[in-house]
């Protein structure tokens, strides 16, 4: 039963980790750029919740949609003010913005927040699921998190394959020249982009929070890391690949802490990407469509 | 009068590439520009499509002046461009391709688009839920004119449509365009394929390192010494 305690908290950090690569990974394929400040906008999300739930006293699904509804325009905020006016320049100053961007957002949240910790109640509550007669407890922050991820996984795919804005992002990411031939505003569909990997930002920094309560303005730069990460390993750009890759290094992680060293669980995870990108550089599901001539 | 561009001048950042360029196109016609590589054909057709943008000069698109409107802007003015080098989304069916013609337009894409574009094209009926990248070369040409097509456009350009293709398949393509025309679509054609540009074309200019060096109708052209010797082998 351990094993299977062990495999659903892997599974359940995983979904945080593949929420949050999922918007690292729509940014890339769009506007071909790493969002490093992606994981700061998880604190920010996480940040809202808890004010708006400990300090307001509103019910935790308004603080979620607070939280999603402040960092969807943060979002777009960040992509028109730091990387719009950077569309024709070269990638590494597009990067560096980026970093920038993430220290600007830490440094903001100190000053605003102090780095004194916050300690984040979860907003599913601490309860617990007890199976097989107790041998098996699972906490409701996993359930919800589980769940969210698949949720989400299912939305996005529908909107990416069927729905005619959701077809335009795909045509964006593909060939901005061409889709702008079409009709299609690139801009404002960069900007869309941006506000969905924001706002799921946001669910991912209250998921992250509900687990892990601990809440300062540095919370979101590691799981930010790991999640990019995620979205490499999956193949990035991959909206699958994010996914997939999110739950595996979610999982790889909980087991190396658990059977090899606590101290030596990100090693382990870095130690398979580095393994996974050596035997196939385009991450697991990562696309290499060769062209006809 | 159709499209009017007059006296524009673009530049890649400091080369000067189109150096004071006009010409018209008539509804109901079709005119190519043709030329050497590097003349500034595919310069004048971007700029006209609004994917570049000139530093002076004027472009009048059916009595609008569009010569600073957003490129995304036109397709819904009715005016569509087969790019160079095709452009098809790799990634996507040759359905979806379709539909991403259609984008402008409001609400679903009726049925009847596709099979027009279909009536031109049957192969592409076949291989409908393909993914374009797939495709033989000749057949993502015939889905990137299908794909210009699904917006209904009242003037098509078209980049070099032959560009690449077999000399079979450059037949075949010079007869859909000409299928295009015949339909009430007006067209501007920008070829290295001086004689099959000409065969076509009411009116051609012929474009010399950014400026027009000749113009005149495609018979005419095709009968001069300067373009035989130059362009069509002797």
């Amino acid at each position: 039963m351990t094993f299977l305690n062990y495999l659903l908290s892997g599974i359940s950090l995983g979904s945080i980790y593949a929420i949050i690569a999922l918007g690292y990974t729509m940014v890339y394929g769009i506007a071909k750029m790493l969002n490093f400040a992606h994981g700061d906008v998880i604190m920010v999300g996480a940040y809202i919740c808890f004010f708006a739930v400990s300090r307001f006293a509103l019910p935790p699904l308004v603080g979620v949609l607070a939280a999603m509804a402040v960092c969807t325009v943060l979002g777009i905020l960040v992509e028109r003010l730091a990387y719009k006016p950077l569309r024709a320049a070269p990638s590494l100053a597009v990067l560096i913005t980026a970093i920038g961007v993430s220290y600007f957002l830490q440094n903001g949240a100190q000053l605003l927040w102090t780095p004194n910790p916050k300690v984040f109640s979860s907003v599913v509550g601490t309860g617990r699921l007890a199976l097989f007669g107790g041998q098996l407890t699972v906490s409701y922050v996993t359930i919800t998190t589980i769940v969210s991820c698949i949720v989400i996984m299912v939305a996005l795919t529908l909107f990416t394959g069927n729905t005619k804005m959701g077809k335009a992002m795909r045509a964006c990411s593909e060939d901005k020249g061409a889709a702008q031939l079409m009709g299609i505003n690139v801009n404002s569909t960069i900007s869309v982009t941006f506000a969905i990997g924001s706002g799921l930002a946001a669910i991912a920094g209250v998921l992250l929070c509900s687990a892990y309560p601990n809440l300062v303005p540095t919370t979101g730069s590691m799981p930010g890391i790991k999640a990019f990460t995620a979205a490499v390993f999956g193949g990035i750009g991959s909206i699958p690949g994010a996914f997939l890759g999110g739950l595996l290094l979610g999982v790889i992680e909980i087991f190396a802490k658990a059977y090899i060293s606590t101290q030596l669980s990100d090693a382990v995870v870095f130690a398979v990407l580095i393994v996974v990108l050596l035997v196939k550089p385009t991450g697991l599901l990562g696309k290499q469509i060769r062209e006809k001539v | 009068m159709m499209l009017t561009v007059e006296n524009i001048h673009v530049y890649y950042g400091a080369i000067h590439a189109i150096k004071g360029i006009s010409f018209d196109v008539n509804e109901g016609e079709v005119v190519a520009l043709i030329g050497a590589n590097g003349a500034g054909k595919s310069t004048t057709l971007q700029t006209v499509s609004g994917i570049m943008h000139p530093r002076s000069g004027k472009i009048t698109f059916l009595g609008e002046d569009i010569t600073h409107t957003d490129g995304y802007k036109l397709p819904a003015k009715g005016l569509a461009q087969v790019p160079e080098g095709r452009r098809i989304f790799l990634q996507m069916t040759v359905m979806e391709n379709l539909e991403m013609g259609a984008y402008v337009q409001k609400g679903k894409v009726p049925e009847a688009d596709f099979e027009n574009v279909f009536s031109h094209f049957p192969r592409l009926k076949e291989r409908r839920s393909q993914i374009a990248g797939t495709l033989s070369g000749g057949e993502q040409q015939m889905l990137a004119m299908g794909r210009a097509l699904m917006s209904h456009p009242k003037l098509l350009m078209l980049d070099e449509p032959s560009m690449g293709l077999a000399p079979i398949l450059v037949e075949e393509i010079f007869n859909i365009i000409q299928e295009f025309h015949a339909s009430g679509t007006t067209i501007l054609l920008v070829e290295q394929n001086a004689e099959m540009a000409l065969q076509i074309a009411d009116r051609a200019y012929v474009l010399e390192s950014g400026s027009i060096a000749l113009s005149g109708t495609g018979a005419e052209l095709a009968q001069s010494d300067e373009i035989k010797k130059a362009y069509l082998g002797g």
